[in-house]
């Protein structure tokens, strides 16, 4: 094991699934001269060439079609949106078309491509560009969705993306990229399977299930919480679609409590789905309802002191696990 | 054209000083667009701009200390700090925004001049963006209907050679972007921005032309960016050398030579510079002092009221 950023981990899944095949290139917003508009990308151009490393015009529509277009031919696009916030526009290519094509051509068309890019919030960078997209995509039946929250999941679930044989949307996170974290040495070739969670930390007393940017934020509370005799077992579910929810059950089972914890909205999405499945596969252990910390249900302010107040903060977490723990 | 340039110094050293934050892009070197657009506009007239909007926003008579404080997101700036720099908004003075998804506001603007024709107002719609953005879907469905339905807005294409890292030739095919306005049925133009005087008789024969009736223009002008793209772009991609020959056309110098070489003593303009920068030093200074953005204005304002109050 050796430690490296989030952004590098990710630039050496794309370093080497590119090295494996052939078939895989990278197109995008300034991918290639520019070393990508948040460094992603960086060398790509240098080794792989225009021919496999493309710049693009401002045309999100048009490129995340022709990478569509490519891989129901046998290709393997890795698409760039240089945030999720502008794949709207490439909204109509991704559910219409990338989702549809594989049953609509009663499964002899196969669209194995990666969109990936920056999810959620930043720094101040106001409504139209903190999206959080995960709710968006989850809904659509024919994709995979994953959202790493670590460098070791960043890499070896992007190695996965690009060997799969269906369209992955891939949620990064702009204030995720400077994370170091434990990844394999170089050489080691891991893949993560996609629809597997992982357990994050181990705790007695109350489930957290948390995944992207928050995740951080909610390791910090659980120390806070272990501090004051609160130990939190906190589970990630790495993947939003398909989700597996087989070790937040089997958590739950344990600890008779739950708290998701996301950055999306609070109506419906993966946090909503959560909550429904473990009700479900999980009702005769609970002994208090499922809670959600979740982004306020508002547009992003631009203003920082309310931006804070909108994203999920350690003492909410800390709020809602006391809630659920009837502790004061 | 100084106030600009002096809001947008002062604005890059509050941001390098953390009181402004996300993204800041600075239309320095562009000035003699917007100040020669507002000098051609009506009152009445609807103006639409991406995020690199404090030259429109200003040169249109926003107060400096009510732009400040919306990129310092205090409860006094003009979108009471929800916006911040790329979402200035004067709906008095019918600057309709910034905006900053690339391509998204033209149809805005092509809706604004339907509005127009359909109550029969005379008000023209000025709608301008990059050439970065004229290969995107929504330039080309806007330009479609405006072209279609003869609609009085006039589409504004800020050249400044690049779109963040890449330059024009690496994003179309074409030289000159002008020839566009000919798939859409309606007239083209181009020319260079650096002189206030020529964009201002330029610009104006396209806003007459949609005003009688005679439909949209695309206008492309020739202009350049003395700074990044934003306040995190280094701009590595060009070269010293080219940015210096640029500076040579700085629009506030051609403009000043000109004034000077009309018999306007120096003396008097150095006046104005004075003036303006103790302008932005008290929008500075109001900004900073300036109560932040309000919660309760955040949970009141994501929809408009129905009772209309
Ligand atoms: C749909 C969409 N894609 C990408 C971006 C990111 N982005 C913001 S500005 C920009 C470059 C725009 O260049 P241009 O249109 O020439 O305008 P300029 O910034 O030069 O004024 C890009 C790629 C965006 N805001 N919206
Ligand atoms: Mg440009």
């Amino acid at each position: 094991m050796r430690e490296i950023r989030y952004r590098e981990a990710l630039r050496e899944a794309m370093f080497e699934e590119m090295e494996r095949d052939e078939s895989v290139f990278l197109m995008g917003e300034e991918v290639g001269h520019y070393q990508g508009a948040y460094k992603v990308s960086e060398g790509l151009l240098e080794k792989y060439g225009e021919r496999r490393v493309i710049d693009t015009p401002i045309a999100e529509a048009g490129f995340a079609g022709v990478g569509i277009g490519a891989a129901m031919v046998g290709l393997r696009p890795i698409i760039e949106f240089m945030t999720w916030n502008f794949s709207f526009v490439a909204f109509d290519q991704i559910i219409s078309n990338a989702a549809k094509v594989h049953q609509m051509s009663a499964g002899k068309i196969q669209v194995p491509i990666v969109f990936r890019g920056p999810n959620g919030a930043a720094k101040q960078v106001a409504s139209q560009h903190s999206h959080s997209v995960a709710p968006f995509y989850t809904h659509i039946p024919g994709l995979h969705v994953i959202q790493p929250s670590t460098p070791r999941d960043a890499k070896g679930l992007l190695k996965s993306a690009i060997r799969s044989n269906n369209p992955v949307i891939f949620l990064e996170g702009e204030t995720l990229y400077g994370v170091k974290g434990e990844v394999p040495d170089e050489g080691v070739d891991e893949l993560i399977p996609i629809g597997e969670s992982r357990l994050a930390r181990a705790g007695a007393d109350c489930t957290i299930v948390t995944w992207g940017r928050p995740y951080y934020t909610v390791l910090a509370a659980a120390e806070k919480l272990a501090a004051e005799g609160i130990e939190c077992e906190v589970i990630d579910p790495r993947t939003l679609r398909p989700l597996d929810t087989e070790l937040m059950v089997q958590s739950v089972k344990k600890t008779n409590r739950c708290v998701v914890v996301h950055e999306h909205w609070p109506y419906g999405g993966p946090g909503a789905e959560i909550v429904d499945r473990l009700q479900r596969e999980a009702f005769d252990h609970l002994d208090a309802p499922l809670e959600r910390v979740t982004g306020l249900d508002v547009s992003m302010p631009y203003a920082s002191n309310l931006e804070d107040k909108v994203l999920p903060t350690e003492e909410r977490v800390i709020d809602a696990v006391k809630r659920v723990s009837y502790a004061k | 054209m100084m106030v600009i340039r002096r809001f947008e110094e002062e604005a890059a050293r509050n941001y390098a000083k953390g009181k402004i934050g996300g993204f800041l892009h600075l239309y320095i070197g562009q000035e003699a667009i917007a100040v020669a657009a507002a000098e051609v506009l009506e009152d009445r007239d609807y103006i639409f701009q991406t995020y690199r909007d404090h030259g429109i926003a200003l040169a249109r008579g926003m107060a400096a200390n009510v732009a400040m404080a919306e990129l310092f997101g205090k409860d006094t700036g003009c979108s009471r700090g929800f916006g911040g720099s790329m979402h200035l908004f004067d709906v008095e003075r019918g600057f309709l925004g910034g905006w900053a998804i690339v391509g998204g506001h033209l149809a805005l603007a092509a809706g604004t001049a339907f509005k127009s024709k359909y109550a029969g107002e005379d008000r023209v719609t000025i709608c301008f963006f990059g050439e970065g953005s004229t290969n995107i879907g929504g330039f080309h469905e806007a330009m479609s209907l405006a072209g279609l339905w003869k609609l009085p807005v006039v589409f504004v294409c800020e050249n400044n050679q690049y779109a963040m890292g890449t330059p024009l030739e690496r994003t179309s095919p074409l030289k000159d972007l002008s020839i566009k306005a000919k798939g859409y049925g309606m007239p083209g133009d181009r020319f260079e921005g650096h002189d206030v005087a020529v964009v201002q008789e330029r610009l104006a024969k396209a806003v007459d032309r949609a005003r009688s009736g005679g439909g949209p223009t695309f206008v492309e002008i020739q202009t350049y960016r003395f700074r990044g793209h934003s306040m995190s772009d280094p701009a590595k991609y060009r070269s010293r050398t080219e940015l210096e020959q640029r500076k040579q056309q700085d629009p506030i110098v051609v403009v000043r030579e000109k004034l000077m070489g009309l018999g306007i003593d120096e003396n008097s303009l150095d006046d104005i510079d004075i003036e303006v920068d103790e302008e932005i030093d008290a929008a500075v200074r109001f900004a900073d002092e300036s109560a932040p953005a309000l919660e309760d204005v955040m949970m009141s304002t994501v929809l408009a009221r129905e009772d209309g109050a």
